[in-house]
């Protein structure tokens, strides 16, 4: 194992070809964080890339694909971070007076103020209306850039979950229940005869009789390891 | 050669006493998804040595009087189990621990995209659970790998590896007893893909040939450690 000094810049990475990033229709590439994916070029950086000197990096481990010029990779894990507008399920964690906390998966509980709550309730009175532990369908209002977040439960549909169960699945995995179009949700729902919720947090509310609950739980299972079994081949 | 006292850690041909040359490095082997509790986990096995590495978060920041505005801080924990050597240690923090959950913190925070979780904390527990020498270096490795595999963004991945002198000899990734009765250790961090160093310590002394002797080496051996960290998060068990 006798060498000079190899402290240089790029020149332990096995594959770091000048080629620019592969096309999404070879073979998926599997991606560890610092990976070279190649030349930047005409490229742009999305989701869990960087581009450091002219060069593409990943950072996170996952799939990459490389679609309309934009290079991502599909992570394998991530943690949920909420945008404005993201539909979510979330679960009182605690209140005050006149506030709820709500756990929404993200690293940070969001806020629902008494005055977005789902009826009117009297100040100090709120566990009346909500209490520790319920489920709630809501919406992210705001995101401020330290990430605290408020949540609303104004709006159409929006409630507090009293029926059915909720289910967590990878948020990255939205994109495959839902399907084109929303084809693949709309085929759960009526072979399940149930209602489906999917919130952007990645928890999905099924509410309907047991059966059909328990074969749409059985779905969202053979989905992640469907998705498992795609990403990395052969059995998990 | 190679003797120290009754000790005699290198042979007349250059063979070390667990039987490899001067420039090897002990048998790694990677796996994540070990405690599927965590968010990321990763579990080493590098020569004797067995490390358990788990990170939750990012999660909010407690007390609050850690939390940092502008970036989400990594509070590491670096712990040797009571058994994981034959004296037995005493549970619980020490200065020995404390010293090298900060530098591992140090280390990884130079490669983790913290700016992007303002206020959070990323909770890393660094466990060994059998020690042989260079468990720091092994516990950076297993928290590199469990951060990767809990989906947090990084620049790079840490490796870190250790070299060191055994009566003048230079050795790459000292075991055991070259570590006790050795005269310097040189334990860095390297980020594989740049080649750049994140983290540096030299314990004894070492003349600039030999500095250069051990940092070869571990720039080498980084090269084989990250291989076996990539396959375990390309192809790793779950």
């Amino acid at each position: 194992m006798k060498g000079g000094s190899v402290a240089r810049l790029d020149n332990m990475s096995g594959d770091n070809g000048a080629g620019g990033p592969r096309r999404s229709r070879q073979a998926p590439l599997l991606v560890a964080p610092g990976d070279d994916l190649g030349d930047s070029g005409e490229y742009e950086a999305g989701h869990g890339v960087l581009a450091i000197n002219g060069r593409l990096r990943a950072l996170k481990q996952g799939r990459m694909n490389n679609r309309g010029g934009t290079v991502s990779i599909e992570p394998r894990r991530t943690s949920y971070v909420p945008r404005p507008s993201d539909l979510v399920i979330g679960y009182i964690e605690g209140c005050t007076s006149n506030i709820w906390f709500v756990d929404i998966g993200a690293p940070f509980n969001a806020i629902l103020p008494m005055s977005l709550g789902p009826s009117k309730a009297e100040f100090g009175g709120i566990r009346k209306v909500l209490d520790i532990g319920d489920a709630i369908l809501c919406r992210v209002q705001e995101v401020e850039e330290n990430h605290s977040s408020v949540v609303t439960m104004k709006g159409m549909g929006l409630r507090a979950i009293r029926a059915g169960t909720v289910e967590e699945i990878d948020p990255h995995l939205l994109g495959r229940l839902i399907g084109r179009g929303g084809n693949n949700l709309r085929q759960l729902k009526e072979d399940t005869e149930c209602r489906v919720v999917a919130g952007d947090n990645g928890r999905v509310w099924l509410d309907g009789d047991l059966d059909g609950i328990l074969n749409a739980r059985d779905r969202l299972n053979a989905l992640l390891t469907e998705a498992k079994i795609e990403e990395f081949g052969g059995e998990v | 050669m190679g003797g120290y006292g009754d000790v005699q850690c290198i042979d007349e041909n250059g063979i070390r006493l667990d039987g490899r040359t001067k420039d090897e490095v002990r048998p790694v082997s990677i796996e994540t998804g070990v405690v599927p509790v965590a968010d990321g986990s990763a579990r080493i096995r590098w020569g004797l040595n067995d490390c358990i590495a788990a990170v939750y978060g990012p999660m909010e920041a407690h007390p609050r009087k850690i939390q940092r505005q502008d970036r989400a801080v990594l509070d590491v924990r670096y712990n040797m189990a009571p058994f994981s050597t034959t004296d037995r240690i005493r549970p619980g923090f020490n200065r020995r621990s404390r010293e090298i959950s900060k530098v591992t913190a140090e280390a990884l925070e130079s490669v983790v995209l913290t700016e992007l979780y303002p206020r959070s904390k990323i909770r890393v527990e660094i466990e060994i659970i059998c020690a042989e020498a260079g468990t720091r270096c092994a516990g950076i490795t297993a928290a590199s790998v469990a951060l990767a595999h809990a989906g947090i963004p990084m620049t790079d991945m840490v490796v870190s590896v250790a070299s060191g002198k055994v009566h003048d000899i230079v050795v790459c990734d000292l075991n055991k007893e070259e570590d006790n009765y050795g005269e310097a250790d040189l334990p860095m961090g390297i980020l594989p893909n740049t080649g750049e160093l994140v983290f540096l310590q030299m314990d004894g002394d070492l003349s600039p040939d030999q500095f250069q002797e051990a940092w070869d080496y571990n720039m080498e051996a980084a090269k084989v450690i990250h291989e076996e960290m990539v396959r375990a998060l390309k192809g790793g068990a779950e």
